[in-house]
C-alpha cells in the first residue's frame, strides 16, 4: 500500500476516488407495481451489477441479512455469478457480519471469488445494524465483542501471513494451517465498517485496515471527529494513512422532485417497519426532507447528489463513496435509471468537483 | 442542595463520548471510563471529548456523586451491585432487542429497563434520562436558556433529590428539563414510549408525559397515578435560577 500524497483523497489502488453500489437484496417492482419473486430479485441484482459496470461504476457490493425483505443471505454466491458476467467491476460486501461467520470459510470463499474474478474480490467487515444472524447460527449477541475481535484477528492472519497458528474461544484452534486457494498478502482489500462506535474506529486503525463509515442519519460532517480519531489512531499504531469510505442510502433521478417521489414511499414503509422494531415513531415527510437536504440521504438529481458527495468527501477525507441503491418495492426502471445516472453523470461530476477548489458542506447546503 | 459540577460517565461509546463532549462544553469536570484500562480509551476521549478525563470505572465513581451509565444494555449486570452505593445514577441506556439481543428480564419488564437497573444497583438512586434522543440529535439540539427552539429532555426517578439534580444537569447541558414522574414513568422515555426518538419542546414533551393536566404541569410536582408517592420538586423557575450563568 503506497504512502499518501498531500492530496485529501487518495486510493491505495491508484484508481483515484472510487464509487460503489450496494445492494441489500431487496425486492423491486415491475411496471405494473408487482413485486418480483425471491428468485427474480436474485437474478435482477446480477443484471444491475452488469449495468453498473457498463456505466463505469467501480464496485458492486452485497449486504448480509436473513429476513424476508432481503435476498442477500448468500451474497457471495451472487458476487460469483456477477464475476462471470463482468470484467472490471470490483466485487465486495457492504458489510459481512464477521462475528457469525467462520473466518476460514470466509477466506476460502473470497480467495476463490478473487481467483474466479481475476483479482476483483474485496469486503467490508462489521457488525451491521441487523443481528438476526446471531440466533440463526447459534451465537450469543452478548459475545459480540469477543467474536468480532477474535475472528478479525484470524481473518487478517489468513489474508496476510499463512500458514496460521491460532487459538481462541470462538472456534477450533489452527496449527501451521494453510487454506487454499493461496493469495498474495493483502490481495483482498478488507475494510472495517463502522456505524459510530469509537472502539470500532480505533480497532480498524489497530489492524491497519481502511475505514468504511456507514452514515445513515444526521449530517455526514458529524463524523469528522471519527475521521480525526481514525487518522490519529493510525499514527499511534505506526500505520500509514489509509483510505476512508462512506456508505449511505439514496436514489438518483432526473430531477429532485422525481427522485423524492420514487424514494419517499419505499423509505417510509421500510422505516415504519425497521424503526418501529426499535421503538421509533413513524417517519414524517418533513423529517425525510430534512434528511435529504441536511442529512445523510443522497436523494435527488445528479447535480444535487454530486455536490453532496463532494462535500462529504472533503469533510471526511473520503476516497470512496458507496450508494445503497436498492429500496424495497421501488420500480426496477427507477433503480436502473439511478444506476445509470450515478455512473454517467454523478461520478464524472464528483471527480470534477473534487479536482477543483474544496467545497465545504456549508457551501453545499447553501 | 450543593451543586457539584463533577460528572462521571461509565461507558465510552458513541453516547458516552457525546454526553462527555456536551458536559465539558457546559463547564462540567468530566471523568469517563470504558470497560478496561484507561489507556484503551485515552485517544478516543482525547479526540472525541477533549477536556474529559479518561480513567477507570472505580475512579469515575469515586470522584463524582452524579454518574451516567451508558454501557451496552446487555452489559450492565456485569458491574458490581454495590458499585454505586449512595450515588445518583442516570440510566441513559435503552433496551433494543434488535441491538442487544433477547433479554427475557428486560423484555418482560412492565415499566422498561430502569426499574430492572435500579433492582440490580439497589444502593444507588437511579434516574432514567438522556436516552430519548440519538447522540447526534442530543448534541445538535443544545441551546442556551430561553432559546425559542430549545428542546426538552425529561428525567424520571423515585428519589426527589436525585431527580432534581438530574433536571439541573439537563438544564446545564442546554435543554429544558421536564420531570417525568417516578422511575416507572421512565418507560415513556424509551423505545415505543410517547416521548422517544423525537426532539420536542417543553410544552410538547410536558403534554406527552402529563396528558391529563398538561396546562398546569409546569408548576405541578404531584403525581399520584402508577402508585407514586406525592412529593414536591423544584419548579422550573428554580431550575432556571440554578442554571443561570452555567448553561451554554
Amino acid at each position: 500500500m503506497s504512502n499518501p500524497s498531500d492530496d485529501d483523497t487518495f486510493s491505495p489502488t491508484g484508481h483515484g476516488f472510487e464509487f460503489g453500489l450496494d445492494s441489500f437484496g431487496e425486492h423491486a417492482t415491475d411496471e405494473k407495481g408487482r413485486r418480483e419473486t425471491d428468485a427474480g430479485a436474485v437474478r435482477r441484482i446480477v443484471d444491475d451489477a452488469v449495468l453498473a459496470e457498463s456505466v463505469g461504476i467501480d464496485i458492486f457490493s452485497m449486504g448480509e441479512h436473513y429476513r424476508s425483505e432481503h435476498m442477500d443471505s448468500a451474497g457471495h454466491v451472487i458476487l460469483a455469478v456477477i464475476a462471470g458476467r463482468t470484467e472490471r467491476i470490483r466485487l465486495g460486501t457492504s458489510v459481512t457480519v464477521l462475528s457469525t461467520q467462520d473466518p476460514v470459510r470466509l477466506y476460502a470463499e473470497f480467495a476463490t471469488l478473487n481467483a474466479a474474478s481475476s483479482g476483483r474480490a474485496q469486503l467490508v467487515l462489521g457488525r451491521a445494524s441487523s443481528v438476526e444472524s446471531f440466533p440463526l447460527f447459534g451465537f450469543d449477541l452478548a459475545d459480540y465483542e469477543t467474536l468480532f475481535e477474535e475472528k478479525l484477528d484470524l481473518f487478517t492472519r489468513l489474508l496476510r501471513d499463512q500458514p496460521v497458528t491460532w487459538s481462541g474461544t470462538s472456534r477450533a484452534p489452527l496449527r501451521d494451517q494453510f487454506v487454499y486457494p493461496a493469495i498474495a498478502p493483502d490481495a483482498i482489500p478488507t475494510w472495517i465498517g463502522v456505524g459510530g462506535s469509537p472502539q470500532s474506529v480505533v480497532r480498524a486503525a489497530r489492524y491497519g485496515l481502511p475505514l468504511m463509515l456507514a452514515i445513515i442519519g444526521g449530517h455526514p460532517s458529524r463524523f469528522v471527529p471519527y475521521v480525526e480519531l481514525y487518522e490519529r489512531a493510525l499514527g499511534q499504531f505506526g500505520h500509514p494513512r489509509l483510505p476512508i469510505g462512506m456508505h449511505s442510502l439514496g436514489m438518483i433521478a432526473d430531477t429532485d422532485e422525481e427522485a423524492q417521489a420514487v424514494h419517499w414511499p419505499t423509505y417510509e414503509s421500510v422505516m415504519r417497519i425497521r424503526g418501529g422494531e426499535r421503538g421509533f415513531p413513524p417517519p414524517t415527510r418533513e423529517r425525510y426532507e430534512m434528511d435529504v437536504t441536511e442529512g445523510a440521504l443522497f436523494v435527488g438529481s445528479p447535480e444535487t447528489v454530486a455536490v453532496k458527495i463532494a462535500a462529504a468527501a472533503r469533510d471526511l477525507h473520503l476516497s470512496r463513496f458507496d450508494l445503497k441503491y436498492d429500496a424495497t418495492d421501488a420500480p426496477v426502471v427507477a433503480q436502473r435509471r439511478s444506476i445509470e445516472l450515478l455512473g454517467r453523470e454523478v461520478i464524472p461530476r464528483v471527480r470534477e468537483l473534487l479536482a477543483g477548489r474544496p467545497i465545504s458542506s456549508a457551501e453545499a447546503r447553501a | 442542595m450543593t451543586h457539584s459540577k463533577r460528572l462521571g460517565i461509565i461507558g465510552a461509546g458513541k453516547i458516552g463520548t457525546a454526553i462527555a463532549r456536551v458536559a465539558v462544553a457546559a463547564g462540567y469536570d468530566v471523568a469517563i471510563s470504558g470497560s478496561g484500562p484507561a489507556d484503551r480509551i485515552a485517544l478516543t476521549v482525547n479526540v472525541l471529548a477533549p477536556g474529559a478525563r479518561a480513567t477507570v470505572t472505580e475512579e469515575v465513581v469515586r470522584r463524582a456523586d452524579l454518574l451516567i451509565l451508558t454501557v451496552p444494555t446487555h452489559h450492565f449486570r456485569k458491574l458490581p451491585r454495590d458499585l454505586f452505593t449512595g450515588k445518583i445514577v442516570v440510566d441513559a441506556m435503552n433496551y433494543w432487542e434488535p441491538i442487544d439481543g433477547d433479554d427475557p428480564e428486560l423484555a418482560a419488564a412492565p415499566y422498561g429497563s430502569s426499574p430492572v437497573v435500579q433492582e440490580h444497583f439497589r444502593s444507588a438512586r437511579v434516574v432514567k434520562s438522556l436516552n430519548q434522543l440519538g447522540y447526534h440529535e442530543f448534541e445538535e439540539n443544545r441551546r442556551g436558556p430561553g432559546s425559542l427552539d430549545r428542546v426538552a429532555v425529561a428525567a424520571a426517578g423515585d428519589d426527589p433529590e436525585a431527580v432534581a439534580r438530574v433536571l439541573q444537569l439537563i438544564e446545564h447541558l442546554g435543554f429544558d428539563a421536564i420531570d417525568a414522574g417516578d422511575l416507572d414513568a421512565g418507560i415513556a422515555l424509551g423505545p415505543d414510549g410517547a416521548a422517544f426518538g423525537v426532539a420536542y419542546n417543553a410544552d410538547q414533551l410536558t403534554g406527552l408525559l402529563w396528558p391529563e393536566n398538561s396546562s398546569n404541569a409546569e408548576r405541578s410536582d404531584e403525581r399520584t397515578d402508577r402508585g407514586a408517592t406525592v412529593r414536591t420538586r423544584l419548579d422550573r423557575a428554580d431550575l432556571k435560577k440554578l442554571a443561570s450563568g452555567a448553561a451554554p
